[in-house]
């Protein structure tokens, strides 16, 4: 072993972002202190990032298995059989840092990254979707942010031909500083032909290619672990650049060597680079390997092996190859301008050896770097103004005067209005699978050479989570799952991106241990396995932190194509039925943050065994043939619902007259209040019969309440006319918000 | 009819054209690597839609120096069909096999959207199963297909019935407002003088199935199958 030739100072070891008990830890296992290089590869491995350091002992608690898991977490990505010999490798991960530092290139290799993710377990990429979160568009950084993200994700995702299908965006002034970006991306493989990261068979050949290694992203996994300051524009030069060209040639020779009978196993250098690959894979197979920098292609002369290791240059592969199969593994490569290089070989003695020009420049056994970080059970406690939050005096808040008013208001609220700006930029069509486009409850695509199709959508309630972590938790997954019972398919898998602020902070990790019970329990009722997931922690800006974002990523299963439903109205003369009971839910209401100014209150109630239920009956009435459209009722309300019901379809906006009954609850609560567990459905007057047969069977709430006709929204509570609109209003107001609040600078 | 699909190094409608010649069509279909010099044994010849070479220096700009150009090039010169769709249309212009240029959308941002065409001229081994003037509701995926040529061109263009689509209302009205990126003339495609070879912008593959809710594509690809089964082509060697 050589000398350290740079001393390791305690400056040093602070600017790694390692604690002194951490370094500790490092000697121990080293025997000896740790040089450069090694003490760079420690911090990258054991940033939060990467080892999960504070998060583990919680995410150990959420359901993993289930009859169709395949792969749970701990791969590059989730997978679940569909039958057919096919399965639907998944995953969601977010980019938050960079995107705030640079938006286009921190979203465009958010995507890259996820991409890789999926396809480097052998699946072919098939869809994406984006969960966006950021402050209101009234300020010209934040629409410089959103604009750049928006271009970002577009410039990658159309380059590499994978459509993206869906997504949702939040505004709200918290993500101002911190905005989100999480990429959801499903691909479709053979069931036997399941790749995964692990570096089997001692003396097998490591193969490195994709693009050269450049100096840029050094420390991208460290900097993802720490919160912003007034400096952070100055941490630019940590936020990789992306080439989703190069990707794109990285992905169509992947599946060729996945073809042929040629790799032990594969992983991309994401965060962490060639360090996290190469221990990784070592690790899960309980061997070592020895890697020789020397050959590693790269951009520039001069990069020292800290340089090299910890590098997140994008659009790098790591493979373990067949012995004797090099050839043709680099012959492949070369088809597809890639550049490649042996690097390495597996070797069996646990140990990760890093070689440059002869020397040995680090030495570490694979298993401490990948599995033995540090693990933190941090102390956790509510935040004292948590009950302020919660306690809502109702009786000071008029009840609505106005309805229309406020309809026209909540749906051009940017949370609400259209997301046409945005998803017109992203190619949502290509690759021909494109069943419901954005817009829907969910995105569907159907699997060529089956009858089968697949819908996804991502859900997060995040003001239901500051108020209550646990109910906006749970809230959450029974809102992606109704979305896709709406679709017409069952949820069969999800995949979680855990976005919170600095775990350090009690009141964080409060927020943090209380959400994932809450996907616990919410996933265990619904029977919906965990398979994939990201935390993402240390969203905070001086001193400022998100709201609790427990991103979730669902994915649900048609088994016949054609009994794929949509949330919009068909036809006039249908009858318009509501499943579900309304309560007095105003808390945390979009409505109220909208007229009354008000983050506040309890999140409404949901009754899992009813959501249920609920799921059952919509699933079996679309089955059925029953209905024409189903829509879940979130964001806004029964109104919102309706409005959308009326406008969203492409070919046509349809009226609706709408009787709801003057019960004991306010007006604005039955109105724009966003009770659990309801769905709008439309339907043939002839199905009438059934379909309320087949709800009071399940115990599900159902009534009549209008029907689809002419060009105007009338909603009646009792005998008084709250709502009357044109649909064409309704519609002005909500396709163009966002549009002409981008538009008008 | 054995159909060739060329696969430049980042083409990425190249599957959904095999699918739909394949799968939908029922011909056959070869994959034509990039590399490739030559194209015997083909009736027909797709350029795939995608960002071939990244889209970098200019669409199409680089993939027009791909070996397999030189080849294409003789094809259409023999009397072959050659379709160029979106990313490929690009490409036809760039090597010369079609007159004028691509601009940025006048929007300046990458727009997906369904968009209707008008069939100017359906008397064309493309379109010989279009009613003349139908108007066909066809996707577009691009950020440059804003069509543009010098007027004498467009003159030409105009006088030999070239502009075979137009952006259209869903009426048929060929308005400014129907124009999604800022085309020349409302220009969604054109043909060759000779009438073997066409550029088109809008997807017609994206919508030929009705699962996904639109056939009008269709009408496209299957008067191209039959087009080739009456087209006798030069067979030119190398």
């Amino acid at each position: 072993m050589n000398t350290p030739a740079v001393m390791i100072t305690k400056d040093l070891i602070a600017q790694h972002n390692l604690t002194d008990d951490e370094y500790k830890k490092i000697v121990e296992i080293l025997g000896r202190e740790p040089n450069l290089t090694e003490l760079g590869m420690f911090s990258v491995m054991w940033s939060e990032h990467c080892s999960y350091k504070s998060s583990r002992v919680h995410l150990k608690k959420l359901p993993t298995t289930g009859p169709r898991v395949v792969q749970g977490p701990g791969e590059n990505a989730g997978v679940v059989d569909i039958g057919d010999g096919l399965c639907v490798v998944f995953k969601m991960e977010s980019h938050n840092h960079p995107s705030f530092i640079e938006p286009y290139q921190g979203a465009a290799t958010g995507v890259g990254g996820i991409l890789r993710d999926v396809f480097t377990m052998g699946a072919r990429p098939i869809a994406l979707l984006d969960s966006l979160r950021f402050g209101g568009l009234d300020t010209p950084k934040n629409r410089h942010l959103m604009k750049g993200v928006v271009a970002g994700i577009a410039g990658y995702g159309n380059c590499m031909g994978v459509p993206t299908v869906g997504g949702e965006i939040v505004f709200n002034d918290i993500y101002s500083l911190n905005p989100l970006v999480n990429v959801f991306c499903l691909g479709i493989a053979k069931k036997d032909k399941i790749f995964l990261g692990t570096a089997a068979g001692v003396g097998n050949p490591v193969i490195y290619f994709g693009s050269k290694t450049g100096r840029d992203g050094i420390h991208g996994a460290t900097m993802a672990s720490d919160s912003f300051d007034d400096e952070s524009e100055q941490k630019r030069p940590t936020v990789q650049v992306g080439d989703p060209f190069q990707e794109k040639l990285l992905l169509e020779a992947c599946l060729e060597l996945m073809a042929g009978d040629l790799l032990v196993g594969i992983q991309d250098m994401g965060a962490a680079g060639l360090t996290s690959s190469s221990c990784e894979m070592a690790s899960r197979a309980g061997n070592g390997m020895e890697l020789d920098l020397t050959h590693v292609p790269r951009r520039e002369p001069g990069m020292t092996p800290y340089e090299l290791m910890l590098s997140e240059s994008q659009e790098r592969m790591l493979m373990v190859a067949k012995a004797g199969k090099e050839d043709a593994c680099i012959a492949i490569c070369r088809k597809w301008d890639l550049d490649v290089a042996v690097v390495g070989t597996v070797t069996g003695d646990g140990i990760l050896r890093v070689k440059d020009q002869g020397k040995v420049v680090a030495e570490i056994p694979a298993k401490s770097l990948a599995d033995d970080g540090p693990r933190y059970e941090r102390p956790y406690q509510p935040p004292e103004y948590q009950d302020m939050l919660t306690n809502l005096n109702y009786d000071l808040l008029p009840d609505v005067k106005d309805a229309n008013a406020a309809l026209l208001s909540l749906l051009e609220s940017p949370t609400i209005a259209s997301k046409r700006w945005v998803y017109q930029q992203y190619d949502h069509m290509v690759r021909t699978n494109t069943m419901v486009r954005p817009g829907s409850d969910a995105a569907v695509v159907r699997i060529k050479g089956t009858n089968k199709a697949v819908a996804m959508t991502v859900d997060c309630n995040s003001r239901y989570c500051m108020l209550h972590p646990y109910e906006g938790a749970r809230i959450a997954v029974a809102e992606a799952a109704r979305n896709l019972a709406c679709s017409g398919a069952e949820p069969i898998g999800l995949t979680d991106c855990l976005n919170f602020g600095n775990p350090e902070r009690p009141e964080i990790m409060w927020q943090f241990v209380l959400a994932v019970e809450g996907i616990k329990d919410a996933c265990e009722g619904l029977a919906v396995p965990v398979v994939s997931g990201n935390v993402s922690f240390y969203n905070e800006t001086n001193g400022l932190s998100i709201y609790p974002t427990p991103m979730l990523g669902m994915v649900g299963l048609i088994e016949q194509a054609d009994q794929t439903m949509t949330q919009w109205f068909k036809q006039d003369g249908d009858e318009i039925i509501l499943l579900g009971a309304t309560r007095e839910d105003l808390g945390g209401s979009e409505y109220l943050k909208i007229i009354h100014a008000r983050e506040q209150g309890s999140p409404p109630l949901l009754n899992m065994d009813a959501e249920k239920a609920l799921h059952e009956c919509v699933l079996a009435l679309v089955r059925g043939g029953l209905v024409q459209s189903a829509h879940d009722c979130s964001d806004g309300g029964l109104t919102v619902t309706l409005a959308e019901s009326c406008f969203s379809g492409q070919d046509q906006k349809l009226g609706a007259v709408v009787r709801l009954a003057q019960g004991r609850i306010r007006k604005d609560a039955v109105l724009f209040g966003e009770s659990q567990s309801r769905v709008v459905l439309s339907a043939k007057p002839s199905h009438r019969q059934a379909i309320l047969d087949q709800a009071n069977s399940l115990g599900v709430p159902a009534e009549v309440i209008g029907s689809v006709t002419g060009a105007r929204l009338t909603i009646s509570l009792g005998d008084v006319t709250m709502v009357d609109v044109p649909v064409a209003t309704l519609h002005d107001r909500w396709a163009l918000s966002i549009e002409r609040t981008l538009n008008q600078e | 009819m054995n159909i060739g699909v060329v696969v430049f190094p980042g083409s990425n409608c190249d599957h959904d054209c095999r699918h739909v010649f394949q799968d939908v069509l029922g011909q056959d279909v070869t994959m034509v690597w990039h590399k490739e010099t030559s194209l015997t044994g083909l009736d027909g010849v797709i350029l795939p839609g995608g960002f071939s070479y990244g889209d970098y220096l200019r669409t199409g700009a680089i993939a027009r120096f791909s070996p397999v150009m030189k080849a294409v090039k003789q094809f259409a010169a023999g009397g072959g069909m050659v379709l160029g769709i979106c990313n490929g249309f690009q490409i036809l212009l760039e090597a010369g096999l079609l007159p004028g240029a691509m601009l940025r959308n006048k929007s300046l941002h990458f727009i997906c959207k369904d968009i209707f065409v008008r069939v100017e001229n359906a008397a064309t081994p493309f379109t010989s199963g279009c009613k003349p003037g139908q108007v066909l509701k066809i996707p577009i995926a691009h950020a440059d297909g804003s069509y543009y040529t010098d007027p004498v061109t467009l003159a030409g263009l105009q006088a030999n019935a070239q502009a075979m689509f137009r952006y259209c209302d869903q009426d048929g009205r060929v308005t400014p407002e129907a124009n999604p990126n800022g085309s020349l003339d409302n220009i969604a495609g054109i043909r060759n003088a000779a009438g073997n070879v066409l550029g088109m912008m809008p997807h017609p593959e994206r919508c030929a199935e009705s699962v996904l809710g639109n056939e009008d594509g269709r009408l496209i690809l299957a008067s191209m199958v039959e087009g080739l089964k009456k087209t006798k082509r030069v067979e030119t060697v190398v």
